[in-house]
């Protein structure tokens, strides 16, 4: 009952996240556009399938994985769980490394969720599609992945240490810069739009989780100040994997295969999108 | 082709969806069981979880291929043929201010900032005052993505290099740091990662790569990408704004 409860709740929530987009589409189609859609049944059924998947998606995540995985990140910043013996006991100075399981959680649990991100396997799906398959679905997300995994990694070392956080952003900006001007051309858009997809359903909730319970167990950090920036981390490291993994394709020649990780019979009787 | 067909393929997703949540289960039970010597609490609550997850992931993206993705691009298509930018235009802001308003994530960061913003002293600290604050912050914020949204549709049209305009954001982002009052600055940070939902990201990538496709000279890679960039760079510029004016 009380799942049936929550699952109500969760159901609409996604609504309303749906609803808005739906009346700018349908007002758009309707006054501006006045052209019928083509397959309209089968789109609505697919705003149909979405509605029920991330419903479904969210509701399985915060029945299962969301309460423990927040607990862990409690624990985990916990006191009583900081070791505190061996790394100062050696190399005095060195207080930060009491929280090595913290950095080492970040990091995996940030390449965990960056893997099951739906938006960004939307991005991933596409760009391989428009790229004819050189840019291929697995290579894309696992080098997103890795960013997030390194900027949350970072990003909760800068909380225990206590740096302001616009420091690590603007050095991260000169990286991307300089790295805009070396990457191969065709992948920079998508390398700046995988900043933006990495952080949404499943990865906000639990480095936000994280976040403020290291801020609240570190001494002389304020939650509401501190707790704060973990996203943008997020957010900036993704564009330099990307860009550094276009790179090494780039160096190691296109003599790849195409990958179909997809299968592209999930949809088979989408005609494609006429080009001119 | 057999009637079976539809169901290999719908098993093949789910067995893909299984595989992209891995990781986390492994992450999730390694810290549990060698990190912090806990056994896993309820475990047929976790897989009744883990089913709902995966069930659901499938349907997503299911959905995303025969709703979210050709919605998005024919679209897109029908307004490069119509060529009425100032309706493309509109639709572009529509997009993204309405995608924003309502995200859930951003009503929680909103009155996070303002309960910071208290506690920092710059505004009062009564119920009022931070409700009005954090309404101020959403609308900022969804403004700001309707606005990325526009200088972004009308990039691809024009087909200019998106390098010039995020590095050149990156640079006002760099001087307002060094304006807007600290405890903004993590918020606005991080407000530019949460405006962009699960839902919001396809449709906003098709459409890009539907106008690129549409239009002559664009190729949908190079010119199609970039809107959610757009969309994540100016919160950061419209909240610091917010703070240093408010």
């Amino acid at each position: 009952m009380e799942l049936l409860i929550h699952a109500a709740r969760v159901l609409l929530g996604t609504a309303m996240d749906v609803l808005p987009i739906a009346a700018v589409i349908v007002g758009f189609q309707v006054l501006v556009l006045r052209r019928p859609v083509k397959n309209a049944g089968r789109v609505a059924l697919g705003f149909f399938y979405v509605l029920i998947g991330l419903s479904l998606f969210l509701l399985g995540l915060e029945e299962a994985l969301f309460p423990l995985g927040r607990l862990m990140a409690e624990q985990l910043t916990a006191h009583e769980f900081i070791d505190t013996s061996w790394p100062a006991a050696l190399i005095p100075g060195f207080d930060w490394l009491d929280y090595a399981w913290v950095y080492a959680f970040a990091f995996a649990i940030g390449f965990a969720t960056t893997i099951a991100e739906p938006s960004l396997i939307a991005v991933a799906i596409k760009a391989s599609d428009v790229s004819a398959g050189a840019i291929g679905v697995r290579g894309l997300r696992i080098s997103v992945a890795i960013g997030v995994a390194v900027g949350i990694s970072l990003g909760t070392y800068r909380i225990v240490v206590g740096d302001p956080i616009h420091w690590y952003i603007i050095t991260g900006y000169v990286v991307v810069m300089i790295q805009t001007v070396f990457a191969p051309k065709m992948i920079i858009p998508l390398a700046y739009d995988s900043g933006g997809v990495t952080t949404s359903t499943v990865t906000v909730p639990l480095v936000a989780a994280l976040g403020l319970g290291l801020a609240e167990s570190v001494p002389g950090r304020n939650p509401l100040i501190d707790g704060f920036g973990l996203i943008a981390f997020a957010s900036l490291f993704p564009i330099m994997s990307v860009m550094a993994y276009a790179q090494l394709a780039a160096w190691r020649g296109r003599s790849r295969q195409p990958e179909t990780e997809y299968d592209p019979h999930v949809a088979p009787d989408i005609p494609d999108f006429p080009q001119e | 082709m057999s009637a079976l067909t539809p169901f290999l393929s719908f098993l093949r997703s789910l067995l893909q969806s299984l595989r992209d949540l891995t990781p986390i289960i492994a992450v999730v039970a390694f810290f549990e069981l060698v990190v912090l010597h806990q056994p896993l609490p309820d475990v047929g609550g976790l897989l009744v979880g883990l089913l709902f997850t995966v069930l659901g992931l499938t349907f997503f993206i299911y959905g995303l291929e025969m709703g979210l993705f050709p919605i998005g691009e024919s679209m897109a298509y029908d307004f490069a043929r119509k060529g009425n930018l100032v309706w493309l235009l509109l639709f572009a802001f529509a997009l993204g201010f309405g995608t924003t308003v309502a995200e859930p994530a951003l009503i929680a960061v909103a009155g996070e900032a303002a309960q910071a913003a208290a506690v920092a002293g710059v505004i009062d600290g009564d119920a009022a005052a931070q409700d009005s604050y954090a309404y101020g912050l959403r609308m900022t914020v969804a403004l700001s993505v309707g606005v990325a949204i526009v200088i972004g549709v009308f990039r691809i049209l024009k087909g200019w290099p998106i390098q010039y305009f995020i590095i050149g954001g990156y640079v006002l982002v760099m001087l307002m740091t060094t304006q807007a009052p600290r405890e903004i600055i993590g918020i606005a940070y991080d407000s530019g990662g949460v405006t962009t939902s699960t839902i919001t990201v396809p449709l906003v990538t098709a459409l890009g790569v539907g106008l690129a496709s549409s239009i002559r000279g664009r190729n949908p890679l190079v010119d199609g990408f970039g809107l959610i960039a757009f969309a994540s760079l100016t919160p950061m510029i419209f909240v610091m704004a917010y703070g240093i004016l408010v």
